[in-house]
């Protein structure tokens, strides 16, 4: 590649108050190739390619486009140029619908019915089903992304930046994604992937920058190296080794029996007869790709809807279909929600007093909060997780996403749970935290506890469960042992093709 | 040319800072007002601030216009906080006058003491079953709480304005619209000989620490407090909102009801159509510049009391029109919402 560099930055550096984001940041990416920048969260790749967007101005540094220095202030100049972008947290408008989203970023001489059109060819096109007419506020976290990624391929962008883009897509749509990203590579378009992921790294791209506390540590051919290797490289230490597996499941604690309940959401997903088992000393982990019925299996676990017909949600044998979540987690069933930030913490408050929403061991008679007992609670929380905070008093909102996990993970483990259910543990969070927040897992299952983990990451599905079941359009799979899942199986399962011959099966595998 | 930039975090300093910028500018352009209508500035300045202050019974007059606004404000802040935007006090306040009317209309010459507070609690009873029409409209048929609390004030007003020129109109009263006035046995004690202060003052001071003790040390009041800040927490907790809303219109509404039991039973001593003085929405305005904490409150309702005196002096002193009061605290809130924008952001200045 002798061409002139599709993108060139030179000593980029952004400081915002308190932290340097960006270090003289050097990057190089020529057109046809696939770029891949690794590292933490925190580690300032967003930051970067936010500058690289236009979305914020780095306070120094040169960018060179084409060979040409240009100084992009806006979304709309870096579009401009032909540099798209799919962010990790989405920016679509919740009141419009899929189509008028789309319609906003583009230029204006289109027709809504075009747009329309051309979001329903590019979607079949990259297998990525989209409906243009759905309100945005309606959509799953991974709906979300797929019209993202949708309208960043309809502005036929000479570079293209995708930020954790597969976190949401079944195995079968990945690969499809990276036939496509192939393909956009080989048309000569730039690509900067953004990615934990070292395997799917390790498979798409052809160079790496490997980012460190804003600084640009690495750059290497990541066909060369090892998923270890490059951890090191994104680390500087070596991920924590998980137990393994425990010994045999006792009895059963967490039974769903025929679960069928329409969703409150008017385009969410009805759930079919859900039925499912969770032994004590097993984690059951549910696969499928976002907006299958999760939200709405999960609201029924956790009692935040208790329409349930009778009898379809026992624990211990007892009928909690129509409990509140106070009264389950008084029973033993603690949940970890997928949103962090606004329900499994308030923002605004402290992390003392983020205890009080699921544990009450520091409320005395009448309600009266023992605000000593509650801080030294939280300080011991913070302690055993491991959580960077500044203190017990620290907002919620001022930790990043994988310390405020542990924060939550620890509160609830912490409330000696019978049953944890827990809904994409380590979405979005650093692989430093996410081991941490897996081996903890792993230990309170070894401890006897049932663990429930809903998930969308396969890897972190094979890595944790001992068993394997997977929702697609509210019904839920057969299960079957984590020895017998592969990733094809599973991937098949998650398109809701599973033969009547697997219930069978199942029923002897559970026996 | 200047910009605001985000702070990473919100300001302590200018939570505390930006009321006493916002009195600041109040002043400021409280003072420019005096200029253009032609009155001394000085003695403008004087009238409002100073005289309230210059003799005991002034400051015994600032405290009973301040005991109203402090416990409409004290029960608002657990609704704003809640995120129940109750703006209809000033209805729960006049049904509290009405019912605490009705009752002091019993007594008799030879009434006991107990009187009061059968009267004081009829007040609180009218006030939360005022606020209870909202709740039951809210938490049945998803009725938008502030048009439906707003509306209620006006079928409040003329329900007190049928009775008093009515059915309770005083048969000696020269065809006055107005009440008998209350026995003696029916009126609220006052607390020293010669000035106007009232029972109310303990009262209201007495629900200050209620309220703090419910919103930063019971469970059940952060419940209440966590509905308003993340409702998707507070379901995820498990915390009702139902019952958040009815606790929060019964208890704002037991306290607007209250202040107006305790007015008509304390300085007015009778029903008249002129009950409903605006303390219900300047009270509003009290909860905000008292950051919606009891203590803040405190201070503002005394601040919001000045202003209602300052402009009560304003027209007989310096010949200003009533309205003066209400710009007053118009300017003090615009004042306010603009300053607190200093609390999530700092100015940049640019060349």
């Amino acid at each position: 590649m002798n061409s002139i560099a599709r993108l060139e930055l030179t000593d980029i550096t952004k400081r915002y108050p308190g932290v340097v984001a960006n270090d003289g940041i050097a990057l190089t990416v020529a057109p046809g190739s696939i770029h891949a920048l690794l590292g933490e969260n925190g580690a300032g790749k967003s930051t970067l390619m936010k500058i690289v967007y236009g979305v914020v101005q780095a306070d120094g540094g040169q960018m060179r486009f084409n060979g040409q220095p240009v100084t992009v202030r806006s979304p709309h100049e870096a579009r401009a140029l032909g540099i798209s972008m799919v962010f990790q947290h989405f920016s679509l408008f919740d009141t419009l619908t899929v189509a008028e989203n789309v319609w906003l970023g583009l230029d204006r001489h289109f027709s809504l019915r075009e747009v329309t059109e051309r979001i329903r060819a590019k979607a079949s096109e990259y297998g990525l089903e989209v409906d243009p007419r759905q309100p945005v506020h309606t959509l799953s976290v991974g709906e979300r992304q797929r019209v993202e990624i949708v309208r960043a391929l309809l502005t036929q962008p000479q570079l293209l930046i995708l930020d954790e883009p597969t976190s949401v897509l079944t195995p079968q749509a990945v690969d499809k994604l990276f036939v496509v990203l192939r393909q956009l590579a080989a048309e000569g378009c730039a690509i900067l992937y953004i990615s934990h992921k070292l395997h799917e790294i390790r498979a798409l791209c052809h160079e790496c920058t490997v980012m460190r506390a804003g600084r640009v540590v690495a750059h290497c051919d990541p066909t060369l190296e090892s998923d270890a290797s490059l951890s090191r490289l994104m680390m500087g230490a070596e991920p924590a080794v998980l137990p393994p597996p425990a010994r045999a499941p006792g009895a059963v604690v967490l039974e769903l029996q025929r679960l069928s309940l329409d969703s409150e959401e008017p385009f969410g997903t009805a759930l079919r007869e859900v039925a499912l088992q969770v032994r004590s000393g097993e984690v059951l982990g549910i696969a499928g790709v976002s907006g299958n019925g999760q939200a709405e299996l999960l609201a029924a676990l956790s009692g935040e809807d208790r329409r349930a017909p009778s009898g379809s949600v026992r624990l211990g044998g007892a009928d909690l279909s129509r409990a509140g979540p106070r009264q389950r987690r008084a029973l033993g069933l603690h949940f970890v929600p997928e949103e962090r930030l606004g329900r499994g913490a308030v923002p605004a408050l402290g992390l003392a007093q983020n205890l009080l929403l699921t544990r009450d061991d520091a409320v005395g008679p009448l309600g009266w909060l023992r605000l000593g007992a509650l801080r030294a609670q939280a300080e011991a929380i913070i302690a055993r997780y491991q959580v960077k905070a500044a203190g017990p008093d620290a907002a919620a909102k001022s930790l990043s996403g994988g310390n405020l996990q542990k924060f939550i993970v620890g509160r609830e483990i912490d409330g000696t749970p019978k049953v944890l259910v827990v809904s994409q543990p380590t979405w979005g969070v650093d692989v430093g935290a996410a081991a941490h927040i897996r081996s903890a897992i792993l230990a309170l299952r070894d401890a006897g506890c049932a663990v429930l983990v809903v998930s969308e990451d396969l890897d972190e599905l094979f890595e944790l469960s001992d068993r394997l079941q997977v929702i697609a359009g509210g019904r839920l799979s057969p299960s079957v042992p984590r020895a017998q899942a592969t990733v094809e199986l599973i991937g098949a399962w998650m398109s809701g093709l599973w033969q009547d011959q697997d219930k069978k099966e199942s029923g002897h595998v559970q026996a | 040319m200047f910009r605001l930039e985000a702070r990473p975090q919100p300001s302590v300093w200018w939570r505390y800072a930006s009321p006493l910028l916002a009195l600041g500018l109040t002043v400021l352009v409280g003072l420019t007002l005096f200029v253009l209508l032609g009155k001394d500035p000085l003695r403008g300045l004087q009238v409002f601030f100073w005289e309230p202050l210059r003799t005991p019974y002034a400051l015994g007059e600032l405290m009973v216009k301040a005991t109203p606004l402090l416990l409409i404000a004290l029960g608002l802040a657990v609704c704003f906080r809640s995120n129940i935007w109750n703006i209809g006090a000033e209805g729960q306040f006049v049904l509290g006058a009405i019912t605490a009317g009705g009752v002091a209309l019993l007594a008799g010459p030879d009434s006991g003491r107990w009187m009061v507070g059968a009267v004081l609690l009829a007040g609180i009873g009218g006030g939360m079953a005022w606020a209870a029409i909202t709740a039951w409209l809210r938490d049945r048929y998803h009725a938008n709480e502030i048009l439906v609390s707003l509306m209620l004030v006006y079928v409040a007003v003329q329900l007190l304005a049928y009775l008093v020129f009515g059915p309770w109109k005083d048969p000696l009263g020269y065809n006055f619209p107005q009440t008998r006035t209350f026995e003696a046995a029916a009126r609220v004690p006052r607390l020293f000989d010669g000035m106007r202060v009232h029972l109310g003052l303990p009262l209201a001071l007495l629900a200050v620490a209620g309220v703090w003790v419910y919103l930063f040390r019971t469970l059940a009041g952060f419940a209440q407090q966590v509905g308003g800040l993340a409702p998707a927490a507070a379901r995820y907790a498990g915390f009702s909102s139902r019952r958040a809303l009815w606790v929060a219109l019964l208890l704002s509404g037991g306290l607007a009801g209250l202040a107006g039991a305790l007015e008509v039973a304390g300085p007015l001593g009778q029903l008249t159509p002129h009950v409903p003085a605006g303390y219900g929405f300047a009270a509003i305005i009290v909860a905000f510049v008292g950051r919606l904490h009891p203590v803040g409150m405190t201070l503002s309702a005394v601040l919001m009391s000045m202003f209602y005196i300052g402009g009560e002096l304003a027209q007989s002193r310096l010949g200003l029109p009533k309205s003066i009061t209400g710009v007053f605290q118009g300017l003090l809130l615009f004042s306010l919402l603009a300053c607190d924008t200093l609390v999530a952001y700092r100015i940049q200045w640019r060349k």
